[in-house]
């Protein structure tokens, strides 16, 4: 525990639970809208903004913001304007993104360790500017997030009842794309970009798991970011592993826990309950 | 009395430019029960989505309350139910979350819910019979329920007009009981309402016109059309598995 006395550790420390809040605050909604991969595909894109600032002697964190917003406004429209094509398309902003970061990376006087920090985060690399930075981006889309909850939910759950309710859909998509450009980028320090898309996405997975409504699984999703975190912090500086891995990582074993006891659960109280009493309606219905 | 609160005058709409409505021309006026029937690809849920503007048309007007569609705001008028509720990625919601959603178009986006959202929420699950399932994952109920919960959303906004879209289909004969009683109170409170349906059921005392919509075009426009041949039959399960190339043999006299 002495190792928390080091003030970059407490930044490391700090700057990973905000975003273990902010993260699963905002991926529930990527989860209903079935978009669960877009961060992996902002931060590959993020990563180009990495290697321009680092090229351009730069802060590499903000020209990420730049860049990371840009694709994920690019992806929204894409996305907006139909589906077909969009795929491909996607895959194009993907992979030129991050070939076009290592390329970037590749060309300026960054090491392999510095490029290694980016993907997959750092406890060292936290500076005080960082995390304020992180600390106010991070309660913003928070605030973002719990606010428009009513909207937001209506926009994952039915777009066009959405936009029928003359909610202005479009602007909130848009919204929703820099938020998560935002808690990418953001995220760099303490997961990487590489992992952040995990963060947001896994501990919505696990809560839905036991949750009944929207609103408690947000909650629960973000007690779980929050857990996975700080101990995944904890965990990358005792054993000295990159805290990206060691997050996610935990994140993905509360999944595992959480599932089999769930299924361990509903086992016991089959057996205890041998006559299940018939449900009063069948469950016809088949969900599209 | 008799305000036009839809009015589409020569309505046409495409998809990819194949035509699925030429000329469509309707009116409905406050307080009625309108009925667009057809069969299936007949094209009468585009034209009740060209109604809402989520469709766009290609060519002809459309007037909601005396506005062009185009220039119309005032959503929390119109209370809209879907065919079927999207399950999306699949996080859950419960009934009440969902119906909430309701009061969305009349409290705008910013604003937290108060309590006249929860007592109109508690009165629309009241309305549809719901009110012990609030809690519960809209996941766990059964198609008529998922369905009455759709219609709940659309009255928790208190609207003046109801769309609703094939609102009986493949729902349970107690759901469609529930639903019918809900939309003759409804009505009892001046109400207006533009369904659409393959079938009316228990429905068809409340309609008050009908309009049925065969091959892009209307073809018939008054009272409540009798069923005819197989499908005056009792058992008759309406269904139609070659779609779009249905005579009109129903409502064809």
């Amino acid at each position: 525990m002495e190792l928390f006395q080091y003030p970059y550790m407490q930044r490391a420390l700090i700057g990973a639970l905000v975003i273990g809040l902010a993260a699963p605050a905002l991926g529930i909604y990527l989860v209903q809208r079935r978009l669960t991969l877009i961060g992996d595909g902002i931060g590959h894109v993020a990563l180009t903004g990495v290697g321009a600032g680092l090229l351009l002697n730069r802060s590499p964190v903000l020209v990420a913001v730049i860049v990371a917003t840009v694709g994920a406004i690019a992806i929204e429209v894409v996305r907006a304007r139909g589906r077909t094509s969009g795929d491909l398309a996607l895959a194009l902003l993907f992979y030129g993104g991050i070939a076009g970061g290592v390329l970037l990376v590749g060309l300026s006087d960054a090491t392999s360790a510095n490029l290694n920090a980016y993907l997959f985060g750092s406890l060292l690399s936290t500076s005080m500017a960082d995390l304020i930075t992180v600390g106010v981006l991070g309660a913003a889309i928070l605030i973002t997030m719990i606010v428009l909850r009513p909207a937001l939910f209506a926009i994952s759950h039915d777009e066009e009842y959405a936009r029928v309710s003359g909610l202005p859909v479009r602007t909130l998509n848009l919204l929703i794309a820099v938020t998560t450009a935002v808690t990418v980028t953001i995220a760099m320090r303490a997961v990487g970009v590489l992992l952040i898309s995990a963060l947001m996405v896994v501990p919505v997975a696990t809560a839905q798991q036991v949750t009944r409504g929207f609103r408690s699984t947000m909650t629960a999703a973000m007690a779980l970011g929050f857990f996975a975190a700080g101990s995944g912090v904890w965990v990358a500086a005792t054993a000295d592993t990159p805290p990206g891995a060691s997050v996610v990582l935990l994140a993905i074993a509360s999944f595992l826990v959480v599932a089999v006891a769930g299924a361990v659960w509903r086992a016991v109280r089959r057996r205890t309950a041998p006559a299940p009493v018939p449900a009063p309606e069948p469950h016809e219905v088949v969900l599209h | 009395m008799s305000t036009p609160v839809i009015t589409v005058e020569h309505g046409a709409v495409g998809y990819d430019g194949r035509p699925v409505l030429r000329d469509v021309s309707l009116t409905v006026t406050a307080g009625e029960v309108v009925a667009v029937l057809g069969a299936n690809g007949s094209g009468k849920s585009t034209l009740i989505r060209a109604i809402l503007g989520l469709v766009p048309l290609s060519a002809g007007s459309i007037t909601l309350f005396d506005r062009p569609l185009r220039q119309f705001r005032q959503w929390q008028r119109i209370g809209y139910v879907p065919q079927r509720l999207g399950a999306g990625g699949g996080v859950p919601a419960t009934v009440r979350e969902v119906v909430a959603s309701g009061r969305l178009a009349r409290r705008g986006i910013l604003r937290p819910p108060g309590a006249a959202d929860r007592a109109a929420v508690d009165a629309a699950l009241r309305a549809v019979g719901l009110a012990d399932r609030a809690a519960d994952p809209v996941s766990t109920l059964s198609g008529g329920q998922q369905q009455r919960t759709l219609i709940a959303r659309a009255l928790s906004g208190r609207p003046e007009l109801l769309i609703l879209d094939e609102p009986t289909a493949g729902v349970d004969a107690a759901s469609q009981e529930a639903f019918a009683g809900a939309l003759r109170d409804f009505v009892a409170d001046g109400g207006t309402v533009l369904l659409v349906a393959h079938e009316l059921g228990p429905l068809r005392p409340v309609i008050s016109r009908a309009v049925v919509v065969h091959q892009g075009g209307v073809c018939h426009d008054g009272p409540v059309p009798d069923p005819a041949g197989h499908h005056a039959e009792p058992d008759h399960d309406h269904v139609h598995p070659h779609g779009p190339d249905e005579p009109a043999g129903l409502w064809s006299n």
